[in-house]
């Protein structure tokens, strides 16, 4: 049977990006959601060990599979969290040109983050990423997770 | 809702193209059946969206998904080019929920289906139920998953 039964979040690994300290607040968001970025500044001003999950829902966001996969590959060249409060700052703009200007201004290597937003290694994260949310019932963002249950956003 | 352990109530209803999709035709093979509120409503955007991302995993299963509401054909056509969602849509539009009702998935309040999930086996007997306790709350993905891994 699918892997894709019911199953908790899975606590914060080495494997997440994580920023700040404190208590960990699990957030499977979608870099094309409007409620997520109208939620995201409340939600990194909240004294948490910030812990990001994707969740890309293209029906809704089409962009969002290009936006996530961009993060991750920015990730890989310790950018990860720049790229997302810009995607979430400036909506407007993210368009590939647009995640090229990012990456620039983001002093990374542009053929290698060309080359690991299209990678195979890419999208498996994402993907994993997304169906530990399906599998903790997330059918919505964003969706916030303290000690296993989910919150309310602030 | 209808119970488990009941031959599911056949029934015929035009799909998104205007074709005709009876119950009977699936015999043979499980059927969930998603009965969603209304097309374009922000929280069906939201279901439909989510399913349509697991799709290939959950046709893997054998399982034959169906969404219905009581909705005409040609706004399920527009809902589904606009989410670009490939899960067939079921009408249940004239006589407005009649099938609905017979499943007992119609809120004579709001005038729309309910929020559920029914599963159907392949001899055509209800197995498993979800109703959501409201139609703002919906019926993760991993409910269907968790339903066929229960009915298998």
């Amino acid at each position: 049977m699918s892997e894709l039964t019911s199953a908790p979040v899975p606590p914060a690994g080495p494997e997440d990006h994580a920023r700040g300290g404190g208590e960990d607040l699990i957030v499977y968001a979608d870099l094309g959601c409007p409620h997520c970025a109208a939620a995201w500044e409340r939600i990194t001003a909240t004294t948490s060990r910030l812990v990001f999950r994707h969740f890309p829902v293209a029906g809704k966001h089409p962009r969002s599979p290009a936006m996530h996969a961009a993060a991750e590959a920015a990730g890989r060249q310790g950018a990860f969290f720049d790229f997302v409060d810009s995607l979430f700052g400036d909506r407007g703009r993210v368009d590939d040109p647009h995640l090229w200007e990012r990456a620039e201004r983001f002093g990374l290597d542009l053929d290698r983050f060309e080359a690991d937003r299209r990678s195979e290694a890419v999208a498996t994260v994402v993907r994993h990423d997304f169906e530990s949310g399906i599998r903790a019932g997330v059918s919505n963002t964003p969706a916030l997770f303290r000690d296993g249950k989910r919150v309310d956003p602030p | 809702m209808i119970s488990v352990g009941t031959k599911a109530p056949d029934f015929t209803l035009p799909n998104h193209r205007g074709e005709d999709v009876s119950l009977s035709a699936f015999r043979g093979r499980k059927v969930m059946l998603v009965f969603y509120s209304a097309d374009f409503s922000p929280v069906c955007t939201d279901q439909l969206s989510i399913y349509q991302e697991v799709l290939g995993e959950i046709e893997d299963t054998g399982v034959a998904l169906l969404g219905v509401s009581v909705d005409s054909s040609w706004t399920h056509r527009a809902f589904r080019k606009q989410l670009g969602v490939e899960i067939p849509l079921l009408a249940d539009f004239h006589p407005k929920g009649a099938m609905s009702k017979a499943y007992g998935a119609y809120l004579e309040d709001w005038g729309t289906t309910n929020r559920s999930l029914v599963l159907i086996d392949e001899e055509g007997v209800v197995r498993w139920v979800h109703e959501s306790p409201t139609p703002l709350e919906i019926p993760g993905a991993n409910l269907i998953f968790d339903a066929l891994a229960e009915v298998a």
